[in-house]
């Protein structure tokens, strides 16, 4: 089978090319047959990749270990779902992950416009071809998934426990997906580049992709932030680790030209802009994945050394100067077909709202790669940490939720300086207000960023509020509907406004959640007894007793051993809970351990236990002390090395429980952080407010039937859409 | 010997689907998508036009700057809809 599979790979690397070929050749010679064939090509290229997925993933889900890749990282006790899951946990299988996806979404867009943009198409073919080609190249070349052991363990390694976490699992393929969907507007506006169709055209037929790319990207990186509060065992879920930042980075450009493209749409400007835009998100995604591979910075994430950071470069570098140089020469064509009227207009404050998150991308962008530039300047490596991060990005993110504010009450063109301050009498109200409710009842007077936050946050919140209200009662007038038919009809005929205005709602809940938890968390180490009690952000918590269980690890990762402990927590009003913080230990296949010692000494995970709330969270983590049983475990290594499995379970549960009923002392980890809830509740509304802004409009399910008819301007405009 | 069997077959399965537009003469649309292009062009136009009206009423616009916003979008709009009748052969409305 993995002859097939590399065969696969193989035949998409030819297929990538001729499709890159034919496609040119068709364009330039005028000839649509080939241009079709090329197209053609990248469904086969579609085809080929599943069938090497489903090759691969056939192994795993075999556990055949003659495949080196399923002997990495992969074991007959892992359990199924991350067996499925396996794939991308390592080097070859991401990269077969992008290409599949790629090939996807490439055969996806093609297929959409195969009745349009017959100039640029052809040419977004061939670009996404070759980035096809490069990922199959790597595959090929240097890092073949499909490699195999002349002589196959009887056992694997196991997928890396960190890494046996649901959301780290979905986590990947949601960035992945993110990443390479912005492979699909880049090369449509390099297609637009190279015709000198610099219009909207290109825009409007990859928006929607741009935007589910943003989505996906978007929602893994929520993946990743949750798996980092509940699987790491430090209590955060943001640390500014390179890999964090270079998934973050693209998402923040990307969200700059989802704004900026609708100043072209609507008034034909920031041309030159949008292109440098998409060039920039598409070479960070690049980025993303050369960083999340090369080791080149020192990340929790950076899953073992690559082999490819030079091809990675090499190809990151190409793309630079090309699409620079593409730019440059195209710039007559890229001049705006219309001059911005008025600073109170919806295009000025887009634009302004693009500086700051370029800014902000700028900001990471410095501190991720300074430990680089540092090295390359100074000769000594030097980072930046955490609270430098945090020095440079709030005022930004402040200045980014005002903007927020002000935007969407401003109509396109101009506004008129009453008009502003009529449309902005009741949102300002509404967050003088919160602000006297925040003094009197909150401690928020003691962080003046996390009050100033709290006060743009609820502007954005009743913006919002009043742009639905004044929606529907606009549609209440003409229509008569009732207030839900008219609200919903409202969102219904406006998706993309108003589901807009859900992310944007949902973006400054989360930042409220940010600045809470990070500006008021209560976090306490302490070593414990059982009986021992102690006090952490209002909380009574006592360690009643340790616990020890054998192959019944909650989180279901397939963990042998798992030590914790039961700790018992009272609030303030009395009230009482139970809290089973624990820690997986999972074995190691280095014999020098003992058949006995390996179950203990190999890698160890926290499974945190969260007491989730929307004030507060209760988060809590154990490090048992395992030392006594150093010298017992020593015994029975060396008189039960050679014993069947049987009497070797009975020796572990043993020492378990030994363990359980008379612990040393473990170091527990408290935090008790506000709000920290509403990080997740934002992100589930910013998902919403994405997925109807991307759902297709009734116009454009209609618009193949009324094309039919050839409608008039007035009757089309009068005729409702639905 | 299974790489070699199986590339083979994959890529005679390739070379079927890629060279049927070649071999067939493609099927092109006289207008040479010309016509989607428009179409798009005219849902976006339609949907500029709708934004200002709802804006408009929501008091976000004054009927004055809407009266010429509207206007130039609508002289947008006939505009788009003369070259798709040019397409389909007939004079534009006069």
């Amino acid at each position: 089978m993995a002859g097939i599979g590399s065969a696969c790979l193989f035949a998409g690397l030819l297929t990538a090319v001729y499709a890159a070929g034919a496609s040119l050749y068709g364009v330039r010679a005028g000839n649509a047959a080939f241009v079709i064939s090329g197209r053609r090509a990248i469904y086969c290229l579609a085809a080929l990749m599943l069938g090497a997925t489903a090759v691969l993933q056939s192994a795993f889900l075999r556990s055949d270990f003659s495949y080196a890749l399923v002997a990495e990282g992969s074991s007959t006790d892992t359990p199924t779902f991350y067996k499925v899951t396996a794939m991308w946990a390592t080097q070859d299988g991401s990269l077969l992950l992008w290409a599949l996806l790629l090939s996807l979404f490439a055969s996806a867009v093609l297929f959409l416009t195969r009745r349009s943009l017959r100039g640029i198409a052809p040419y977004a073919t061939a670009v996404l071809a070759i980035v096809a080609g490069f990922f199959l190249l790597l595959m090929v070349g240097w890092e073949n998934p499909f490699g195999t052991l002349a002589n196959p363990p009887a056992e694997g390694g196991g997928l890396n426990p960190l890494l046996r976490h649901p959301a780290m699992m979905i986590h990947p393929p949601m960035l992945y997906t993110g990443y390479v969907g912005f492979s699909i507007p880049f090369a449509f506006a390099v297609g637009a580049l190279i015709t000198r169709n610099t219009g909207a055209d290109w825009i409007r037929a990859t928006r929607r992709f741009a935007l589910v790319a943003w989505t996906f990207l978007g929602t893994g990186i929520m993946l990743g932030a949750l798996w980092s509060y509940t699987e790491l065992g430090w209590g955060g879920y943001w640390a500014w680790d390179p890999v964090e930042n270079a998934s973050l980075m693209p998402w923040l450009v990307g969200t700059a030209f989802l704004h900026s493209i609708m100043v072209q749409e609507k008034r034909g400007m920031l041309k030159i802009w949008n292109v440098c835009l998409i060039i920039a998100t598409f070479v960070l995604a690049l980025l993303g994945t050369f960083l999340v591979r090369s080791g080149i910075l020192d990340s929790i994430h950076a899953f073992g050394a690559s082999t490819i950071g030079v091809q990675f470069l090499v190809f990151i570098a190409l793309v630079v100067v090309g699409s620079t140089a593409l730019v440059i020469s195209r710039l007559p064509y890229l001049r705006s077909e219309a001059r911005l009227d008025s600073l109170l207009s919806r295009e000025a404050f887009f634009l302004l709202n693009n500086l700051v998150l370029v800014a902000l991308c700028l900001v990471i962008f410095w501190g991720t790669f300074f430990p680089l530039i540092s090295e390359a300047v100074t000769g000594t490596e030097a980072s930046v940490g955490p609270p430098w991060f945090n020095r440079l990005t709030t005022p930004l993110a402040l200045v980014l939720v005002l903007l927020m504010a002000i935007g969407p009450v401003v109509s396109w063109r101009r506004i008129s300086p009453a008009g502003l301050l009529r449309a902005f009498m009741w949102p300002v109200l509404g967050a003088l207000l919160t602000l006297l409710v925040a003094l009197a009842l909150t401690p928020a007077g003691e962080r003046p960023l996390a009050l100033l936050m709290s006060c743009f946050a609820a502007l954005v919140l009743a913006v919002v509020v009043q742009e639905f209200w004044r929606g529907a009662s606009a549609r209440r007038t003409i229509s008569g509907d009732p207030w839900p038919r008219a609200l919903s009809r409202l969102v219904a005929r406006n998706r993309r406004r108003y589901g807009g205005y859900i992310a944007h709602a949902g973006i400054v809940v989360l930042f409220l959640g940010v600045a809470g938890s990070s500006a008021f968390l209560e976090q306490r180490d302490v070593r414990l007894s059982p009986g021992d009690t102690f006090k952490s952000g209002g909380y009574d918590i006592t360690y009643e007793r340790a616990t020890a269980t054998l192959g019944e690890d909650r989180a279901g990762s397939g963990a042998p051993i798992t030590f914790g402990a039961v700790l018992r927590a009272r609030d303030e009003d009395g009230k009482t809970f139970t809290l089973r913080p624990s820690r997986n230990f999972y074995p190691t296949q280095d014999a020098s351990k003992g058949a006995i010692g390996r179950f203990f000494e190999g890698e160890a995970t926290s499974e945190v236990d969260v007491r989730w709330g929307l004030r507060r969270d209760l988060w809590t983590a154990i490090r048992p002390d395992i030392s006594a049983l150093e010298g017992p475990i020593r015994e029975a290594n060396a008189k039960f090395g050679n014993s069947s499995g049987d009497v070797q379970a009975l020796v572990i549960a043993a020492l378990a429980e030994r363990y359980r009923r008379d612990p040393a002392p473990a170091t527990f980890r408290a935090i008790v952080s506000p709000l920290v809830s509403w990080i997740w509740i934002g992100g589930g509304i910013v998902l919403l407010g994405a997925l109807i802004a991307a759902w297709p409009s009734p116009e454009a399910r209609l618009r193949r039937v009324r094309s039919l008819y050839s409608a008039r301007l007035g009757r089309d405009l009068r005729a409702e859409p639905s | 010997m299974e790489y070699a069997v199986a590339l083979i077959v994959l890529l005679c399965l390739v070379g079927l689907v890629v060279m049927r537009p070649l071999l067939a003469g493609a099927p092109e649309s006289p207008d040479g998508g010309a016509r989607e292009e428009l179409e798009a062009a005219k849902e976006a136009k339609y949907r500029e036009i709708r934004d200002a009206e709802l804006d408009v009423q929501m008091g976000k616009l004054s009927k004055e700057d809407h009266r010429s916003i509207d206007r130039e979008l609508r002289g947008e709009a006939i505009e788009i809809l003369e070259r798709l009748d040019r397409l389909d052969g007939r004079a534009p409305d006069s």
